[in-house]
């Protein structure tokens, strides 16, 4: 028999190295998440997955699965801070889903649905980030991103052009293009990019086609996204 | 046996920076309107056409503030109301009129009113009846306290019918998957 432990007191099978969510969402049990990608190696910056384990909290990306363990994910107190996190993304950038290419595909847009935020409760920071239109088919808008580093990571370990980059701290911490001039246009990023396509908020978007899918048909009309438990799939279609 | 006359509340409505939408949403309940109007009665509200805000039972606020004018409502509204319903993404997170935010307010009356096309010479408006522009549009909830908030732009008439009555069942609105939408 392989190894299990527990989430919300249902068991889950792992296999020795799996961390605590990729373990739950192959067992088909959904804990929030937006900078895990079951493809890439975890970055642990969202904490929208962070579980309780023996009274302590931590991000389930970057816990590795044990047996024996139990694990609380879908409790009222973690998910009101989850939400909370969430609030927050929504006021650090600037999040006008009804003009935004990726409302209905977006899942910060989704998990806030889900986690039920009605308001993003804090002060809007409404920050000054204008958008690169630099590249022939790919726009930037830096206004959306929650640096989550999924381009980072995509085009530095799949793409193997290390385009982008985190730069800065804190609160001032900001995604760049790693090209002297600063601009997308100065990389040799093209639409083909893992990095173009792997982003969950709607900064990387291609300028051949917008809103293509009906608002009542795109990937979160159709299901919340924790009844997808993963959305990676759903969403690589679009 | 004495029949309980019930009291109908009374409901005060806005538009502030906001374009409507959500108030012709919120008359797409259609023939439900009949049933709300035996729990409610209205107070201000463009529906009606009365001016003047008396005390509420429940305001809701379509819009959020773009100028002196809209705060001095919404303060209006908070002091007359004992709850104050934010609807739509304008009034919860400034909506479409916050994307000026990134630019300063005089390059923008410059651009409307001087430099673009067709504009021969043309003036700032400066009528003291006019009120003034904020430096920034911000949402309802950073100005006063808001009691319940139903987004959307706007929220579908089924969200919104919902949502009113979680609220008038006395508790926070809860909208599920199909209804809670931020476009
Ligand atoms: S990235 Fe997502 S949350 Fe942000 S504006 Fe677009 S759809 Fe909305
Ligand atoms: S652009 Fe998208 S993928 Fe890249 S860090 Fe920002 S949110 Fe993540
Ligand atoms: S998914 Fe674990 S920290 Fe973001």
């Amino acid at each position: 028999m392989s190894a299990s432990f527990t989430i919300d007191g249902k068991a889950v099978p792992f296999a020795e190295g799996q961390t605590i969510i990729q373990a739950a969402l192959a067992a088909g049990v959904y804990i929030p998440h937006l900078c895990h990608h079951p493809e890439f190696k975890p970055h642990g910056s969202c904490k929208l997955c962070t579980v309780r384990i023996s009274g302590r909290q931590s991000a389930s990306c970057t816990t590795l699965a044990q047996a024996g363990m139990a694990v609380e994910s879908d409790t009222p107190a973690l998910n009101d801070e989850r939400r909370t996190l969430t609030q927050m993304l929504f006021v650090e950038g600037n999040h006008f889903c009804p003009s935004c290419e990726k409302s209905g595909n977006c899942k910060l847009q989704a998990t806030a649905y889900d986690l039920g935020m009605m308001t993003a409760h804090f002060d809007h920071f409404f920050p000054s980030r204008p958008v690169d239109a630099s590249h022939p088919d790919v726009l930037l808008d830096f206004n959306r991103c929650i640096l989550c580093s999924l381009c980072v990571r995509a085009s530095r370990d799949v793409d193997g052009k290390n385009a982008f980059a985190l730069s800065g701290r804190g609160i001032k911490t900001h995604l760049i293009v790693n090209a002297k001039s600063g601009r997308l246009a100065d990389t040799d990023v093209t639409l083909q990019d893992k990095a173009v396509r792997v982003c969950p908020v709607g900064v990387f978007l291609r300028k051949d086609r917008g809103f293509n899918v009906p608002i009542g048909r795109r990937v979160f009309d159709l299901k919340p996204v924790s009844a997808y438990v993963d959305a990676t799939a759903a969403l690589a279609k679009e | 046996m004495d029949t309980v006359v019930k009291k109908k509340l009374k409901v005060a409505t806005t538009s502030l920076a906001g374009c409507f939408g959500c108030h012709m949403s919120f008359l797409d309940i259609d023939e439900r309107l009949f049933d709300l109007l035996e729990l409610i009665a209205f107070d201000r509200t463009p529906l009606t056409d009365i001016k003047e805000l008396g005390e509420c039972d429940i305001g809701i606020i379509e819009g959020g503030l773009c100028n002196a004018e809209n705060v001095h409502v919404l303060r209006e509204f908070r002091r007359q109301c004992k709850l104050l319903i934010a609807i739509g993404a304008c009034a919860i997170n400034g909506g479409l009129p916050a994307q000026r935010n990134q630019l300063s307010l005089a390059l923008i009356l410059e651009e409307v009113y001087h430099t673009s096309v067709g504009l021969a010479n043309g003036l700032i408006p400066n009528d003291p009846e006019l009120p003034l522009p904020l430096a920034k549009v911000r949402p309802l909830h950073e100005v006063v306290r808001i009691d319940y908030f139903i987004p959307g732009c706007p929220p579908s008439a089924d969200a919104i019918w919902k949502a009113l009555n979680d609220i008038l069942a006395g508790h926070a609105p809860a909208l599920g998957h199909g209804l809670i939408h931020y476009d």
